[in-house]
């Protein structure tokens, strides 16, 4: 049969991609004109007036942070799958493959906020260590200062999302160049397990320990756990697979991806059920030492999220929806075999836990900041305006995935595991 | 339990196996089971076998280890015998999680393993006849039950023309037993010698 290899976008596609972009933009210069970003600061009056800038960096560095290691993860999945020899992704790999190229984008995007909040932005409200006349007055940051600093924070980064471009672009430059060459050459086949090997060594020691560290725990600069990596990796990970499930079955009711059956559909189902499961306990683990210690320095976390037991804080809704979203929905709705190859319930799931995630996301990044506003903050509007940020980061999604997806075959035919792929079933 | 007869067909190779699977049950033959040295991928789905009913088992083991850890607990601490620890509620729920869940995974565990022993009718002392030594080689091996309406010349001939490499009768024990092979092996009076 002849296969339809070269994807073609949609018209749809577009439309959506461009509407979603246009909502971010038009965020993002209400954003610019109506929070101040650029002010703000030390000598100014405190008060809600004075967050302004600091909600408008908040929402970037939550949606760029976020989307950044979503598609990031689905570039982890491929290196994962590849070092085991895994050979059922082969079918759908270049969606995973092309979902990654977003890292072209989002990676200095992502760059550019964080970097330009550290370094020109005169608002310190996120990351306290920034202010060096604060920390020499803190007893705390001070101790930390070698790892939190401006300098530091900017070498790591960019060494970290330099790494992870180039280890990606190498793999795919790999796995196109192995289109071209002949059947049976495995030297290509070799190559990728080196890189999805180097690329690994490198994701565990950013994604899996330092990074998430610097970029989201040093928000709430005072607290610590050392669980907190893990558990936003777990996070990005599992909404990372989803997001490729969405891709996955977009493609196959257009009517490419000929080779992917409900197996595969399945597989990835199972990964979305298993690495929630994951997460809730990563989630759990790190709740529960805190509640159970009970240690006033580090339950400050969750009380600026929940509340204590008389007075609930402002993010308790949000918290509950975060494990309602997380946790019960994918365990009692994707636990059954039929639910995992119904392609109405597992993109409703891969919906639901792509937003879930990035609610947690939400609830991990905003409440250290918005805390000292107190009464009178409009978490509400704040809320909605991270919400019009992200619809641009998905909308760059949309249109970059699907500009990488034409760039290549769909199914990388020289790969040596794809007949496993395509005979696969559970 | 009972003995019945059996028409036996050997085959030596999966591509010889399948086809013949496939086309005894388009004859209406009954085939009793197949032995096979090894797990054959799809064989379940050839022989037309329903999806197993295990999880659904596992599922309710798992819930009442759930109810169970939690309902204990919870009446220990409440009512039974109410203990101030660190200053924690009564009924600290992050604190018997860990508890519920390792309950749930044993239930879950140890029903699921029993189960399974009962449903394949494994646990130590049991016997079950296997047909012919060869199925846990090299040999796979599939019975086709005699009724009366069996045709055994027909049966023979067809599992021959399916490529079965050895072809006999045997009455069997359809069901387990205590006991030994060798001193079993005394009930039958028609006993064929296993030639290897």
């Amino acid at each position: 049969m002849a296969l339809k290899e070269q994807f073609e976008i949609p018209g749809g596609l577009k439309k959506w991609s461009y509407a979603l972009m246009g909502i971010g933009v038009v965020t993002l210069l209400l954003g610019i004109v109506f929070l101040h970003p650029f002010s703000g600061g030390h000598g100014e009056a405190h008060g809600a007036e004075a967050y302004g800038a600091t909600k408008f960096w908040m929402a970037l560095m939550h949606n760029s942070i976020f989307w950044l290691l979503v598609v990031t993860s689905s570039f982890f999945f491929i290196a994962a799958t590849t070092l085991a020899q895994g050979g059922w992704p082969l079918a759908f790999r270049r969606v995973p493959e092309a979902i990654s190229g977003n890292m072209n984008i989002l990676g200095p995007v992502a760059l550019v906020i964080l970097l330009a909040y550290v370094w020109i932005s005169k608002d310190h409200h996120i990351y306290h260590w920034k202010d060096v006349e604060h920390v020499q007055e803190d007893h705390i940051l001070k101790h930390k200062s070698g790892f939190l600093n401006p300098v530091f924070f900017t070498v790591l980064s960019l060494a970290a999302v330099g790494l992870w471009l180039w280890f990606r672009n190498w793999f795919r430059k790999n796995s196109l160049a192995e289109d071209i060459a002949g059947r049976g050459d495995h030297s290509f086949y070799w190559k990728s397990l080196a890189i999805a090997a180097a690329f690994l060594v490198t994701y565990g020691l950013t994604v899996l320990s330092t990074l998430p560290w610097m970029w989201l725990m040093s928000i709430d600069a005072h607290w610590y756990s050392t669980m907190y990596s893990w558990y936003t990796f777990a996070s990005s990970w599992v909404a990372g697979i989803s997001l490729m499930m969405l891709f996955v079955i977009y493609l196959k009711r257009l009517g490419y991806l000929e080779f992917v059956t409900e197996e595969h559909i399945h597989d990835i189902g199972k990964f979305m059920f298993a690495f929630s499961i994951f997460w809730t306990y990563l989630w759990f683990s790190q709740f529960m030492l805190i509640w159970y210690s009970n240690q006033p320095e580090e339950t400050k976390y969750f009380v600026d999220r929940v509340g204590v037991a008389w007075e609930g804080g402002p993010f308790k809704m949000i918290f509950f929806l975060n494990l309602i979203i997380n946790f019960l929905a994918p365990l009692l709705i994707l636990m059954r075999r039929g639910s995992k190859r119904n392609y109405g319930v597992v993109i409703f799931m891969a919906v639901l836990i792509i937003f879930g995630h990035w609610l947690d996301f939400y609830q991990m990044v905003t409440p250290g900041p918005l805390k000292e506003l107190g009464e009178g903050s409009n978490t509400f509007a704040h809320f909605a305006y991270s919400l019009g940020i992200g619809a641009g980061f998905v909308g760059l999604i949309l249109f970059f995935t699907a500009k990488y997806l034409t760039k290549a075959s769909l199914l990388a035919k020289n790969h040596p595991l794809v007949k496993e792929s395509v005979i696969h079933h559970t | 339990m009972s003995v019945k007869k059996f028409v036996v067909g050997c085959f030596d190779d999966e591509k010889t196996l399948f086809p013949a699977v496939k086309s005894s049950r388009k004859e209406g033959y009954k085939i009793h089971d197949v032995y096979t040295p090894f797990p054959v991928h799809g064989l379940d789905h050839a022989m037309g076998l329903r999806e197993t009913s295990l999880h659904t088992a596992g599922f309710i083991y798992a819930i009442t280890g759930t109810t169970t850890a939690l309902s204990f607990m919870s009446w220990v601490f409440t009512k039974d015998w109410p203990m101030n620890i660190g200053g924690k509620p009564h009924l600290p729920l992050p604190a018997f999680i860990p508890i519920i869940f390792e309950l749930t995974v044993l239930c879950a565990a140890v029903g699921m393993v029993l189960t399974f022993c009962y449903l394949s009718q494994l646990a130590p002392f049991v016997k079950k006849d296997h047909f012919h030594l060869r199925a846990t080689d090299d040999l796979f091996v599939m019975p086709i039950e005699v009724t009366e309406k069996t045709n055994l010349e027909e049966v023979k001939a067809f599992l021959q023309n399916a490529g079965a490499v050895e072809v006999f009768e045997k009455e069997a024990e359809t069901g387990w037993w205590v006991g030994r092979y060798d001193s079993d092996k005394k009930m039958f009076e028609k006993e064929e010698i296993v030639t290897a």
